[in-house]
């Protein structure tokens, strides 16, 4: 709950203010429609740990993991709900709602009227999308550690991988809608992101995959997300988690660049 | 003159049909893969006597119908009133309030065979399918379209912010689909779950299509699950209806 | 002292020229006006001084600072109406003056007390809790005009301001602006109304195709290119033309439209009675004093509004 209170504990003069008054304008629109949406989107995961983990869990029975240990399918299933829903309130706030807010409802137009640059206007957009996405994880831990899928401190630890997860999903996203040219492309980047869902050694282990769809289900964003969380919750880190690691900051570093750059380009004609 | 409102729908889809095959055929083709293929290699005894996937994909037919139904009725009736205004548009012809609801909702109908006539004809081809019967699924398919298409008309027309279609998506939909025997019996859900799926129109829809390309019966009354599916597009007609006529006829 | 300095000042996109290198300076506390048809290359040159374009060539300097350098410090000193109402449709009335407030860093206390300044002084008070969509295109104006003041600007640029709103609603909008002239707000505003140009600027430039045709006052540029009466002649023909030689040497200028003929003339009785007197009969003759759309007219041999 840390980043509730970071938009007033960021007071400093020029570019972290200008991007908080991006995060508080969000915050100044909320309403009780927008509320529903946001406290369902906790529910999405929890949901389908419970279709998919428990229920579906039940006709699996247990899952023998390429180094022998066996666990329970939920376990196996409920770090991947975590990561991508992570990835899910990430790119919901960065692509469609941010993609509505520059063509549609012209509200940057207006923003880059005052001192608020675009860059700043793109970062206060990715903070406002990670205090979303942050508020969902920490929830589905909750629910994570009172089914006995994980222990408090292993789901403090995995709290932070998924932190690190939205901010790489919501760099690629912002990247991504500056490339947007209709509402429609959008069907594009929800059917990737479900393909990616179903995928990513999300619901069975990707060994189990074909070996060339195995090698590329690994080089995807959702994939090392999974396996970085669910090593943490599960147990058994190692250096394969440090690359995860380099690769999500990676992709995070490279979206808000291509997506600060766009976005003059896109709004300063 | 219902026809002439499912023309102009039918002349407006063949401007954007390309991007709805991939939202209404592509997305169940891959959870069918994914999930059907994927998880059903761990599902080591197969399901009341057949193997995963055979038993999840006529569930997932009916779960499509029900998702195509519910998104060409839920935005696409929210913009005939709020952004296009198509409806206005109608209204203002010698149309009656009926022939717009009801042309429309063959225009649902019309993507809901589609959608599902084209996942039948792939699930065939991965040989999941026991019986001539399968091709009941289709009529069942239109049915359940109807069954949630005629309730969604009603609360699309009467939300003034398109927020409250994203929570029935949220809280309605996705529930709807984990929920209702498509991915698991719904035997094994706590009483109460059970019971809430009983009452939802999908189970029975899920129900009636396993029955069909399983080649068994169904495990509830064929006849009273139709006639409970029809209850449901008819009750959901009549506040369509009503819901149509306070916003056309002023 | 000159807030705004342009110097060959060039617009370009791609494959055509919007701006074709003008020269502008405008001194603190005056009021002035790009005064021109659609497609002169106004708001091209207000969104370049608003410091959200690049300019392509050219000099520009804006309260002695480089927009491309200095642009966020720059803006903060100014405020903008643009052309199209871009007011945040999902807040309030008031929230959209407080949280606007805040992208200028100014505190919230501070911030929502000149929102109810602001809002009386446009007249919406009574509508503070609103939503925005509902409010008349009138309303909507008033509210992007507090938007633009929400800082407290040294210039407040507005591109047409009053375009699109009806005559009641337009005169609100200039008795307003005239009251910020009043308390020393320097305005620089567009528009292809002559009457809104007469009305608010102390001094404006006429643009045509990217360039400046004319400057001066408006009383000056009247002078200087147009007579001091207009006469306006119908006649009932299908073309005016047939007139025009019959005409000739009434006045010192003639200028031949589709549906009338204006003649120029220091005196306007004294060139009706010269009609009548070659015994031309049009429907309708109207003297009346000569006005921009006239300098315009000259200056282009186009209308303005058309």
């Amino acid at each position: 709950m840390v980043t509730l209170v970071l938009p007033r504990l960021v007071s400093f003069e020029g570019a972290g203010r200008r991007s908080a008054s991006v995060v508080e304008r969000n915050a100044a629109s909320l309403r009780t429609a927008y509320w529903l949406v946001l406290i369902s989107g906790f529910l999405e995961p929890v949901l389908y740990l419970f279709s998919i983990g428990v229920g579906v869990g039940a006709l699996v029975g247990d899952l023998t993991l390429p180094d022998g240990r066996i666990i329970g399918y939920a376990a196996f299933v409920a770090p991947a709900m975590l990561a991508s829903s992570a990835m899910t309130g990430a790119l919901s706030e960065t692509t469609f709602n941010f993609f509505g807010k520059m063509k549609f409802m012209k509200l940057y137009d207006g923003m880059l009227a005052t001192p608020v640059r675009p860059i700043e206007i793109a970062l206060g957009e990715l903070a406002w999308a990670m205090i979303r996405g942050n508020l969902y994880a920490a929830a589905f831990l909750v629910v994570m550690v009172l089914m006995d899928l994980t222990t408090p401190s292993r789901a403090l630890a995995a709290f932070a991988a998924a932190v690190l997860v939205g901010f790489a999903f919501g760099g690629a996203g912002m990247a991504l809608s500056t490339y947007m040219r209709s509402w429609q492309d959008f069907d594009l980047i929800a059917s990737a992101q479900f393909a990616l869902f179903l995928f990513s050694g999300t619901f069975v282990p990707a060994q189990a995959y074909p070996s060339i769809l195995r090698w590329l289900v690994e080089a995807t964003p959702l994939y090392r997300s999974v396996d970085l969380i669910r090593a943490i919750s599960i147990g058994g880190v190692g250096w394969v988690q440090a690359v995860d690691v380099v690769y999500l900051l990676a992709v995070f570093g490279i979206g808000l660049t291509i997506a600060g750059r766009r976005m003059e380009k896109l709004l300063c004609k | 003159m219902t026809w002439s409102v499912l023309e102009y729908h039918l002349v407006s889809y063949r401007r954007i049909w390309r991007s709805s095959v991939l939202s209404s055929f592509v997305l169940p083709l891959l959870t069918m893969l994914g999930f059907g293929v994927g998880v059903g290699a761990y599902v080591t005894g197969g399901v009341q006597g057949v193997p995963y996937l055979d038993w999840m994909v006529p569930g997932l037919i009916a779960s499509t119908a029900m998702q195509v139904a519910i998104g060409d009725s839920s935005w696409p009736v929210f913009g005939g009133f709020e952004w296009q205004k198509i409806y206005f548009g109608q209204a203002a012809a010698p149309l009656r309030v009926a022939d717009i609801l009801d042309g429309h909702l063959l225009f649902v109908v019309f993507r809901t065979l589609t959608s599902c006539a084209a996942f039948l004809l792939i699930a065939t081809a991965f040989g999941t399918m026991h019986s001539a019967w399968a091709l009941a699924t289709l009529p069942i398919a239109a049915l359940v379209g109807l069954s949630v298409a005629t309730p969604t008309f009603a609360y699309a027309a009467a939300v003034r912010s398109d927020s409250y279609l994203a929570i029935l998506f949220r809280l309605g939909v996705i529930p709807m689909s984990l929920f209702s025997g498509v991915f698991f019996p719904v035997e094994s859900l706590p009483a109460v779950f059970r019971w809430i799926a009983y009452a939802l129109p999908l189970w029975h829809g899920v129900d009636l299509s396993r029955a069909a390309t399983l080649g068994a019966a169904p495990s509830w009354s064929a006849a009273g699950h139709v006639v409970y599916l029809a209850l449901w597009a008819g009750v959901g007609w009549l506040l369509a209806l009503r819901r149509f006529r306070k916003r056309l006829v002023v | 002292m000159t807030l705004i300095h342009a110097r060959g000042l060039v617009k370009r996109f791609e494959g055509f020229t919007a701006v074709d290198g003008i020269d502008v300076d405008v001194e603190r506390g005056e009021a002035f006006g790009f005064l021109g048809p659609n497609g002169a290359g106004k708001s091209s040159t207000m969104r370049m001084i608003g410091c959200v374009s690049p300019p392509t060539g050219g000099v520009l300097r804006i309260l002695d600072m480089d927009p491309l350098r200095d642009g966020p410090k720059i803006r903060a000193r100014l405020g903008v109406c643009p052309q199209l109402d871009n007011l945040d449709l999902e807040l309030t009335v008031r929230e959209n003056l407080t949280t606007y407030a805040r992208f200028f860093g100014i505190p919230r206390k501070v911030a929502r007390r000149r929102a109810d300044e602001l809002l009386d002084f446009v007249q919406l008070t009574e509508r503070a809790d609103s939503k925005v969509e509902p409010l008349s295109g009138g309303m909507k104006r008033r509210l992007t005009i507090a938007r633009a003041l929400v800082n407290e600007p040294e210039i407040v640029l507005l591109d047409e301001p009053t375009t699109g709103l009806d005559p009641q609603a337009r005169h609100l909008v200039w008795e307003r602006l005239f009251r910020l002239k009043q308390q020393g707000v320097t305005l620089v505003l567009t528009t292809h109304y002559m009457d809104e140009a007469e009305q608010l600027c102390d001094r404006l430039v006429v643009m045509d195709g990217g360039k400046i045709v004319a400057e001066g006052s408006p009383r000056a540029l009247i002078d200087e290119y147009s007579t001091r009466e207009v006469v306006e002649l119908r006649f009932n023909v299908e073309s005016q033309d047939v007139f025009a030689d019959k005409l000739a040497g009434v006045g010192e200028r003639l200028e031949v439209l589709p549906d009338r003929i204006l003649l120029y003339v220091a005196d306007g009785d004294d060139a009706v009675a010269e009609v009548q007197r070659r015994a031309l009969s049009p429907a309708s003759v109207l003297v009346r004093r000569s006005s921009l759309e006239d300098v315009f007219l000259h200056l282009t041999g186009r209308t303005l509004v058309d």
